[in-house]
């Protein structure tokens, strides 16, 4: 059975340290080229089609800035 | 699928634990602290222990751990943070007690009281933060630096002759009896960080079973300190930590 997910970033909250963009297997996180109100750039959904909601770039987010939602579809 | 139709309140599969405060953290981008810190609190939520549990925050990064954990804490003076666990948890049996400490801390100022406390085998939680350097007053050595690893203060590298040789303080703590439990993990990648909480909860478990000391070594990342990015930092560690601290089980009994 397939899994679709979606993540959602608290922007202010996010530091743009890139490890979840190094920790996704299917490269849908990405950082954003604009930036905070802090300087930094923000992990965003760059291909939201290929997230399967696996969590790996919630679980290593050190500022807990990222939820994650999944269906079966 | 559009994506609005997946985030849902029911689809959520992932979030914040309650356990950890608004607060945003003072870390650096990337730093593992942030990430322990979370697997903590996952551990805390999970096992529904947040009202019994008392952190011991230790000098360092992490000393202003008790804004961003949702329990009680106390915080030690420098190195001290296994003596103060060793009180709180004999006078309050039924509590959860850990403390949580860098490398500094640990194996440098505290290391008597380290030693003692796990030959004691009281009943506490060491969580250990490796970083092979000083992160907090900026990136000087540390017991634990690696030999020709260049700090603040050793800048041709750290010379074994000048120096003395890099203390492993987890295989030494792994050879007292009054340890139960003695593991060495990462939190670099999501895997890492799962088997980390696992250790995490075990080392709980068995505080409450009154089976000894548990003894956590985190091998992480200290990104400003070395002056990499977070990415690269969590690769240079791979590559010259993960030789020198290897990751698993010293001691499980």
């Amino acid at each position: 059975m397939a899994m679709k997910g979606a993540i959602v970033v608290d922007r202010e909250r996010c530091k743009g340290c890139g490890v979840c963009t190094a920790n996704c297997p299917v490269q849908v996180v990405a950082l954003t080229k604009e930036v905070n109100s802090k300087g930094y750039p923000m992990a965003y959904m760059a291909h939201p089609e290929a997230c399967t909601g696996c969590t790996n770039c919630a679980t290593v987010c050190p500022d807990s800035v990222i939820t994650v939602y999944r269906v079966k579809v | 699928m559009d994506v609005n139709e997946i985030i849902k309140p029911e689809n959520k599969v992932y979030g914040k634990s309650p356990v950890l405060t608004d607060t945003v953290m003072h870390y650096c981008p990337g730093c593992s602290h942030g990430t322990i810190h979370k697997l903590i609190a996952e551990v805390i939520e999970e096992m529904g222990i947040q009202e019994k549990t008392i952190g011991i925050s230790p000098v360092g990064c992490a000393v202003f751990a008790y804004n961003y954990l949702h329990i009680d804490w106390q915080q030690a003076a420098h190195g001290r943070a296994p003596a103060l666990a060793t009180a709180t948890k004999r006078l309050y049996p039924d509590k959860y007690v850990f403390t949580y400490q860098g490398d500094g801390d640990i194996a440098a100022i505290g290391t008597s009281e380290t030693i003692h406390a796990c030959n004691r085998g009281e009943n506490i939680v060491v969580i250990f933060v490796n970083n092979a350097i000083y992160g907090m007053t900026g990136g000087q050595m540390s017991p634990l630096t690696l030999e020709g690893q260049v700090t603040a203060t050793t800048p041709y590298g750290r010379r074994t002759d000048l120096n003395g040789y890099p203390l492993k303080i987890t295989d030494l703590v792994a050879q007292l009896e009054g340890t139960c439990y003695v593991t060495r993990q990462s939190v670099q990648t999501a895997g890492a960080v799962r088997k980390a909480k696992k250790a995490v909860r075990k080392a709980f478990e068995n505080s409450a079973n009154g089976k000894g000391t548990s003894f956590i070594e985190v091998v992480s990342s200290c990104n400003s300190g070395w002056k990499l990015t977070p990415v690269a930092a969590n690769k240079w560690m791979e590559e010259n930590l993960f030789p020198f601290y290897p990751l698993g089980d010293l001691k499980d009994k």
